[in-house]
């Protein structure tokens, strides 16, 4: 079995999976996991928006 | 004159009122981790936390499998390259599913293109995720954690 991803999907799995491991484990309420949980996944997709932005800044 | 002996008084007063509670080491402090790491998520689902242990269980196996799925490599126990040696300690953090990819050889190849190195990542990254949910599942059996 061979799973293609882009980079870019690639990197929303692997930020959605660590995001749900990141809310469970550092918080300890259900309402405060969630919303860790959340933060955890956008500052993670965000950052690849960024990076990549800055990456496609300096190639010009 | 008499004030800073007064203060010095209050302070060690507030000292000896904040103490650090105690959590006494139990059977189950040792053996949830254990259980957590052998199986995703066993730890919680055993401390009676079913729907975090289920999510951790989800989470690290998805991971995993998509590591090998994209041609990721697993690392050997090895005493070479200090990357390579770290690569085997954060891919043995998966437990049970590690040894499975061991025993049935899977990931035995070498990153030939991106894709693969995202592999490598992923099953690296399930590893540290899992350490991570067994230390979480040892703070519960403690006490320190609801």
């Amino acid at each position: 079995m061979t799973i293609t991803l882009s980079h870019f999907s690639a990197a929303v799995v692997f930020a959605l999976f660590a995001s749900v491991v990141f809310g469970i484990t550092q918080k300890n309420s259900t309402m405060e996991q969630v919303k860790y949980g959340l933060q955890c996944f956008a500052l993670f997709v965000g950052g690849v928006f960024l990076a990549g932005w800055v990456m496609a800044l300096i190639r010009r | 004159m008499a004030k800073p002996t007064t203060e010095k008084t209050d302070r060690s007063r507030n000292a000896v009122a904040v103490s650090e509670p105690e959590y006494p080491l139990t059977t189950m402090a040792v053996v949830a981790p254990l259980v957590g790491w052998l199986i995703p998520g066993g730890g919680h689902i055993l401390l009676k936390r079913y729907g975090r242990g289920i999510l951790l269980l989800v989470s690290v196996v998805a991971m995993f499998l998509i590591g090998l799925g994209m041609q990721g490599r697993i690392y050997k126990p090895n005493g070479g390259d200090i990357l390579d040696i770290l690569g085997f300690v954060g891919d043995v953090g998966s437990g049970a599913l590690y040894f499975l990819a061991r025993i049935m050889d899977w990931g035995n190849v070498m990153a030939a293109n991106a894709a693969a190195d995202y592999g490598k990542t992923f099953l690296i990254v399930a590893g540290l995720l899992n350490f991570i949910a067994a230390a979480d599942a040892h703070h519960i059996a403690l006490g320190k954690k609801p």
